[in-house]
């Protein structure tokens, strides 16, 4: 991209939009490398009037993850977390990517119902179905399993997915289907060899945020999963004490519970931006 | 032999009143090229989606060969399809665009590659065929496009504006490779377009639809001379036929002028009732001696040709009419000239239905 003023702008006005722009993605990521900061630091440190200069430190990372005052150790936690959002998010995309292809290739009858359907699902507060939810959890044997999260958080992304999978399955021009189709391909050549590795950017999308959502998840994990399968956000809670000094704990707990979707994001940051700016197939 | 015959086939789509395509009924012939022409929303290219399985019918049939294939799914029906935006999967290269119909069939690698390679050597497309379709300019895609439907030898071809994506010297080109490519081959052809020259130069016949109607099917010479109504011969020629409204006096008159027929438009006019039209190639309009008096608006010099657009005063308005002359010519703009009509003049019925054409005069 090249740096060119509109014709006839004058230079001044792009530079205050461009320092505007700097202020405000500072005071976006200011509480987060505060946090980082602050991990390195000492509990004295850190409790203190804030300075810059210190002698950073990598205890509070050796205190938190070999603690066991919480409920599990961090490496319990993040296993937990990682199967319990890797198979939500594989489920969600099995199930979403023939519902989308449903409601974007061939239309269904009342189509436009059922994705309303879907995306309705997502406005009763959680809080609202968290008793029943409960209730069934009990009755199934399900409280404090990992299975239970994986249910959960995979109706929890399905409507969005599918919500998503649909835009992207829309932008596949409809002749190349059509000439597919006329080539001889079967609905499952149709997939594989067309619809899938063109839509593949907005499926790496999807997913990934999915992945988020449920990584980050707090409310069901703590309501119905508290102890045994516990994941990394319950672990992050647990393991602070919160008498004395605890933020650089803290903090260094927060930033390991941030790094994978921090990574994910990063390695998908190409394809996620393809794909979220709509468009990206053609 | 694979010939292709529509059968009253209906076509109507939700939330419309009239059919796209209505009860249309067209023979193509083995190894023959049949162009579909037609304005904007004349239901050509949905006649071709039809043929292709890509439209289901609301009534007739369509026969491929001896078969009824009118619900037939589109890859049991034997076709290729060239699309007007070519329709290249952008994620296969050149080689696998090229292959993937007869990957879809089960042909084993070895016989794929070879088939490629040959229709690549056919198109000239040789060097490009481990590219991407993104690296390709908008020819090269085209035959592409015409690669990935001749490799499959089927027993149609379907065509859909191929050519209108190109820039105007290239089409003109292709337009003839792709003529003697169909004629070398001899596969049935359907081939769609808006472009009255593409057709008339293209097609073995050419099929002219409006408005769902077919109105003429036939050799693109008997389309010129012989139009079967007001519609076909104001589509077909460029620039157009001059049509004119005379109304239902007789002797007929273009301006001050009466128009007299040979025996033949004689007999032919003395059949006819009610409002008539008469129409008449430019090059049926002389400037030079002749009995009216016109007014030239413009002078489209060409090189071989030149087009004059004249004006004349007919029924008391402004008749905006055309004359192709040969070069020299020497008016200009604004210049009164005189006008005369030597050549075949057309008689249309107040339906719009040529009822006789013969060489004409005008009377002073």
């Amino acid at each position: 991209m090249t740096k060119e003023r509109a014709v006839g702008e004058k230079r001044w006005v792009n530079g205050v939009f461009g320092l505007m722009a700097w202020i405000l993605g500072a005071l976006f990521f200011f509480p987060v490398a505060w946090m980082v900061l602050s991990s390195f630091k000492t509990e004295q440190e850190a409790a203190t009037s804030p300075k810059i200069t210190f002698t950073p430190t990598l205890d509070r990372y050796r205190e938190v993850t070999k603690s066991t005052r919480g409920l599990l150790s961090f490496g319990q936690a993040f296993s937990n977390s990682a199967l319990i959002v890797v198979s939500s998010t594989i489920i969600v995309l099995l199930l979403a990517i023939p519902a989308a292809y449903a409601l974007a290739i061939r239309p269904v009858p009342k189509w436009r119902d059922v994705l309303f359907f879907f995306i309705s699902t997502k406005f009763l507060p959680l809080v609202a179905s968290i008793l029943p939810l409960w209730i069934l959890a009990k009755q199934f044997h399900l409280l404090n399993t990992r299975l239970v999260l994986v249910i959960l958080y995979t109706g929890m992304n399905l409507p969005l997915a599918v919500w998503m999978l649909r835009s992207f399955f829309s932008e596949v021009p409809r002749e190349l289907i059509e000439a597919a189709e006329i080539d001889g391909a079967s609905l499952r050549g149709q997939l594989t060899s067309i619809i899938l590795p063109m839509a593949a950017p907005g499926i790496a999308a999807t997913a990934l945020l999915c992945v988020i959502f449920a990584w980050n998840e707090y409310f069901f994990a703590v309501q119905l999963n508290p102890v045994s399968g516990a994941t990394v956000p319950i672990w992050v809670t647990t393991t602070i004490s919160t008498r004395g000094n605890f933020l650089a704990k803290l903090s260094a707990a927060s930033v390991l519970a941030s790094i994978p979707v921090v990574a994910a994001g990063w390695i998908a940051q190409k394809r996620m931006i393809r794909g979220l700016a709509m468009g990206a197939i053609k | 032999m694979t010939s292709v015959r529509f059968e009253k086939a209906m076509r109507m789509y939700a939330g419309t009143t009239s059919p796209a395509v209505n009860a249309l009924d067209l023979e193509i012939g083995d190894g023959e090229l049949l162009v579909l022409v037609g304005p904007s929303g004349s239901g050509k290219s949905t006649a071709l989606r039809m043929l292709a399985g890509l439209e289901p019918l609301d009534g007739g049939a369509i026969y491929i060969g001896d078969k009824d294939v009118s619900t037939t799914r589109p890859r049991d029906r034997d076709i290729a399809m060239v699309f007007q935006n070519y329709a290249l999967y952008p994620n296969l290269t050149v080689a696998e665009n090229m292959g993937f119909a007869l990957k879809q069939a089960g042909v084993p690698k070895d016989e794929r590659i070879k088939q490629v390679q040959e229709a690549a050597r056919l198109l000239d497309l040789e060097p490009y065929l481990d590219r991407k379709p993104k690296n390709l300019s908008g020819g090269q895609r085209q035959r592409v496009a015409m690669g990935r439907a001749i490799v499959r030898r089927p027993a149609v071809f379907l065509m859909d504006e191929p050519l209108s994506n190109l820039d105007a010297k290239l089409r003109v080109q292709t337009r003839t490779e792709l003529a003697e490519l169909q004629s070398r081959l001899a596969v049935t052809t359907v081939y769609v377009t808006h472009d009255q020259v593409e057709a008339m130069t293209m097609g073995d016949r050419v099929a002219v639809l409006k408005d769902g109607f077919l109105q003429q099917c036939d050799a693109p010479g008997v389309l010129y001379h012989e139009p079967a109504n007001i519609f076909v011969a104001g589509f077909i020629g460029s620039p157009a036929m001059n049509l004119v409204s005379v109304g239902s006096e007789r002797p007929l008159r273009l301006g001050t002028s009466a128009i007299g027929f040979d025996p033949a438009g004689e007999a032919a006019l003395s059949g006819l009732v009610g409002a008539v039209s008469v129409g008449f190639r430019p090059e049926a309009l002389h400037i030079g001696d002749g009995p009216l008096r016109a007014r030239i608006r413009t002078v489209e010099d060409l090189g071989s040709e030149v087009f004059v657009h004249l004006a004349l005063e007919h029924g008391g308005e402004n008749l905006a009419l055309v004359s192709k002359m040969p070069v020299p010519f020497s008016g200009h703009p604004g210049d009164e000239v005189s006008v005369q009509i030597s050549g075949t003049v057309h008689l249309f019925d107040a339906d719009g239905l040529r009822a006789g054409s013969s060489d004409a005069r005008l009377l002073s």
